[in-house]
């Protein structure tokens, strides 16, 4: 993403700062995990004569000096990845505070966020993590397309409920699901007003193809039957530094994602990075359904404006 | 109570109470067909649960609309149900009503029954049931499902005492007057017994036993039956974001814990030829009971559907269309009328409390009940504020499937088993209480 982005020079040092910790991020993430083995490991391959010293990356990623007969390979098996993966990500990533805006004006249903979101988390085409939905508003409103994710409510009524910590709220505002922890009972699917959670009634799609993969909680595959999947923001994308499946898919600029602690947005089509606050305020952006108190984390933008054309009347979303 | 009996009119008497009493626990006609239909039933149960192991909880109709369906209402039902236990012997039993007496047991067999299977039906709801130790190990306590768990757990606890502490005497009878039965039955007759000699200090703290338990059970009983309908009342959504659901669900639960004695009344009176013991005027006073809780349950029902329906909220008009006229009109009214308000009216006349017609109204009341948990958990589910798009029909609508049906059987079956059991090993009217109120000596019950 990084290629693509136009920063005009004058925009300050936070957008630069930006993308430059998601840079880092992408470095420190891989390396995080894997780190000290491949270093132990490619270290030990070279056999530096006599008590020479070797610099390796902890998983903190701090970078030390050890002896290096001092260095052991770590072995595959005590190195448990799910763990790992666990820990970071129920930790989420600091200093950041995700934030994604739709542009309702701009979506014409061209429905590849869904498809590069389905292929990503391994569900079936029934199951959704992000829907567009036709929505019409009253009577005499127009209809237009809704994209609706999760909206990763700050105040989340589905972790309230929650009774095994399986569904929790990370530092950088991102709301995850632990397939390993969640015990099936659905009252989070009860309590979110969004219809934003669903269910894995059945085995998984492609469950055996996928059975010896380890567990990453960023990215909630491989799915497990019995428990709960919705979006999650694409954190697993978020911690290399690239933006979520759903947003760097679509063909039409709906999505811009960003940190609203650098207060920057990328769209995801063009890759245009402005400012988040100007942007909802300009165009008189909004949370849906805000007077249920949930402070939703994904903004809507109205449908003025309209490039494409609305949806057909024959389509009309209807409220039943 | 009546006049003193002397010593020789009160040994005459007990004799005949024990006789009366035990006789059912010993004569079994019929019992093989029974238990060979439960056994049956709980075959099919286990195979259903087999297929869902297996498959998922796909094999219902569940899917991420209707997510919550018959499992969630049997849920609500159960306890619903076994709050009657705290009514009868706890309420009444505190205000000293004399003729609850020959009712306290089948009353607390009914609470503890049911409380106990309620908590089967939520691990056959449970996607996950082999993560069920992590309510334990993981439990977070602001979620109202610990607090269903613990006030669940605790409720079972107290009822199992509050049937059992009673039976103590009883216990010590039985095993004097059932020699002939097995050695195990024996040995469960005197475990229960605990050394029960019928001391004065004996029932002095028996009686003081079951009057801590009768207190206690009061709030944790309400609080069974208000964290329950905290599940729904907890969130957002519309049909279940309501203030009263509490009291709703307590005044709903009282209607068909009645229910549910009446009609256990009838048939123990009937198979047990207890016609001495549960006599009409017992039917009498359950009905205007069962009148009252109708009468209390009616007026909340006004508030929970008929304040809203009046300024019809965008979504809650949907919903509420949807039950006044919609897809789910027929079941609404047929619970509303037939389970509730025709069988209130009906009763409300003597020759409608009589044990038959009782127990007829008492079935209609039960069955309604059912379906009452039913239309509270599912419709809502079909009202969510955003549209239902892009997804299956099936998704959209709600028929339950036979794995699901059987399953929702299966408590029910647990029920009627440990009903039987219980019935079958302990007098179901209390011996040595029926006694004491016939003005024999305690003294001499032993």
């Amino acid at each position: 993403m990084e290629e693509n982005t136009h920063i005009p020079e004058n925009d300050g040092e936070g957008r630069r700062d930006f993308l430059k910790k998601i840079g880092i991020f992408a470095g420190v993430g891989v390396a995080a995990a894997a780190g000290a083995v491949y270093v132990a490991s490619d270290y030990e391959e070279r056999k530096h004569p006599e008590g020479k010293k070797v610099r390796v990356l902890t998983a903190d990623g701090q970078l030390v000096e050890v002896p290096e007969s001092e260095l052991q390979k770590i072995e595959q098996e005590e190195l448990d990845i799910e763990d790992e993966m666990q820990r970071r990500g129920r930790e989420g990533i600091p200093g950041k505070s995700w934030v994604m805006v739709i542009d309702l004006a701009k979506c014409r249903n061209a429905r590849m966020c869904i498809a590069a979101c389905q292929a990503a988390h391994q569900l079936r085409p029934d199951q959704y993590h992000i829907n567009t939905l036709v929505m019409k508003d009253s009577e005499h409103s127009a209809p237009y397309y809704m994209p609706k994710p999760c909206y990763h409510c700050d105040n989340p009524p589905c972790v309230k409920v929650c009774p095994v910590n399986a569904t929790f709220k990370r530092q950088d505002g991102i709301v995850l699901i632990d397939n390993l922890r969640c015990i099936g009972c659905r009252f989070c699917v009860a309590a979110c007003p969004y219809s934003a959670r669903i269910f894995n009634w059945f085995e998984p799609r492609d469950s055996e193809k996928y059975k010896d993969q380890p567990y990453d909680v960023e990215l909630n595959v491989p799915q497990k039957k019995g428990t709960i999947s919705k979006c999650l923001f694409s954190a697993d994308r978020l911690r290399k530094g690239e933006l979520p499946y759903c947003v760097s898919s679509c063909p039409n600029g709906v999505y811009w994602f960003g940190d609203m602690n650098e207060d920057v947005v990328v769209n995801g089509t063009t890759k245009e990075a402005v400012r988040f606050s100007q942007l909802i305020k300009d165009n008189g952006g909004y949370t849906y359904l805000e007077e249920l108190g949930t402070k939703p984390r994904v903004f809507y933008l109205p449908p003025k404006n309209r490039i494409f054309p609305a949806p057909g009347e024959e389509q009309t979303a209807s409220h039943s | 109570m009546e006049k003193k009996l002397s010593l020789e009119e009160s040994r005459q008497r007990l004799t005949q109470i024990e006789d009366d009493l035990i006789r059912p626990l010993k004569s079994h006609k019929g019992l093989e067909i029974w238990v060979l239909f439960l056994l049956l039933m709980l075959t099919l149960g286990f195979y259903a649960y087999y297929l869902q192991l297996r498959d998922g909880l796909g094999v219902t109709a569940l899917r991420d609309y209707v997510q919550w369906g018959m499992y969630i209402s049997n849920f609500v039902f159960f306890v619903a149900t076994s709050l009657i236990g705290m009514l009868i012997t706890s309420v009444l039993g505190l205000l000293r009503i004399p003729w609850i007496t020959p009712l306290t047991r089948i009353a607390e067999t009914i609470a503890l029954a049911f409380a106990m299977f309620a908590g089967i039906v939520i691990i056959i709801d449970m996607g996950r049931p082999d993560r069920f130790p992590y309510l334990f190990l993981h439990g977070r306590l602001q979620s109202p499902i610990l607090w269903d768990v613990t006030v669940v757990t605790t409720y079972v606890i107290i009822s199992l005492l509050l049937l059992f502490i009673p039976m103590i005497p009883d216990a010590a009878i039985l095993r004097r007057r059932m020699q002939n039965s097995p050695k195990w039955q024996q040995a469960v007759y005197k475990f229960l017994s605990a050394n029960w000699v019928a001391a004065p200090e004996q029932y002095a703290l028996i009686k003081k036993s079951i009057r801590v338990l009768a207190i206690l059970i009061i709030p944790t009983a309400l609080a069974i039956h208000t964290v329950t309908s905290w599940l729904f009342a907890s969130t957002l959504r519309v049909g279940w974001d309501s203030t009263i659901f509490g009291p709703y669900f307590v005044s709903g639960a009282f209607v068909s814990g009645v229910a549910a004695v009446i009609i256990a009344m009838y048939f123990f009176r009937t198979n047990y030829k207890l016609h001495n013991y549960i006599t009409e005027a017992h039917f009498n006073r359950m009905g205007q009971l069962l009148v009252l809780m109708c009468f209390i349950y009616l007026y909340f029902n006004l508030n929970e559907y008929f304040v809203p329906a009046y300024k019809m909220r965008k979504a809650e008009g949907h919903h509420l269309e949807a039950l006044f006229t919609g897809n789910w009109a027929v079941m609404f009214w047929a619970t509303q009328l037939g389970g509730l308000v025709i069988p209130m009216l009906l009763l409300i006349f003597k020759p409608f409390r009589k044990p038959l017609p009782a127990l007829i109204i008492s079935i209609f009341v039960l069955v309604g009940a059912w379906f009452k948990r039913l239309l509270i958990v599912v419709p809502t589910q079909q009202h969510p504020y955003l549209p239902i798009q892009n997804v299956p029909q099936n998704f959209i609508t709600y028929k339950p499937t036979g794995v699901e049906i059987m399953l929702t059987s299966l408590p029910m079956v647990g029920v009627l088993i440990v009903i039987t059991i219980i019935a079958k090993l302990f007098p179901i009217v209390p011996i040595w209480e029926t006694a004491h109120e016939q003005g024999i000596d305690e003294s001499v019950i032993k």
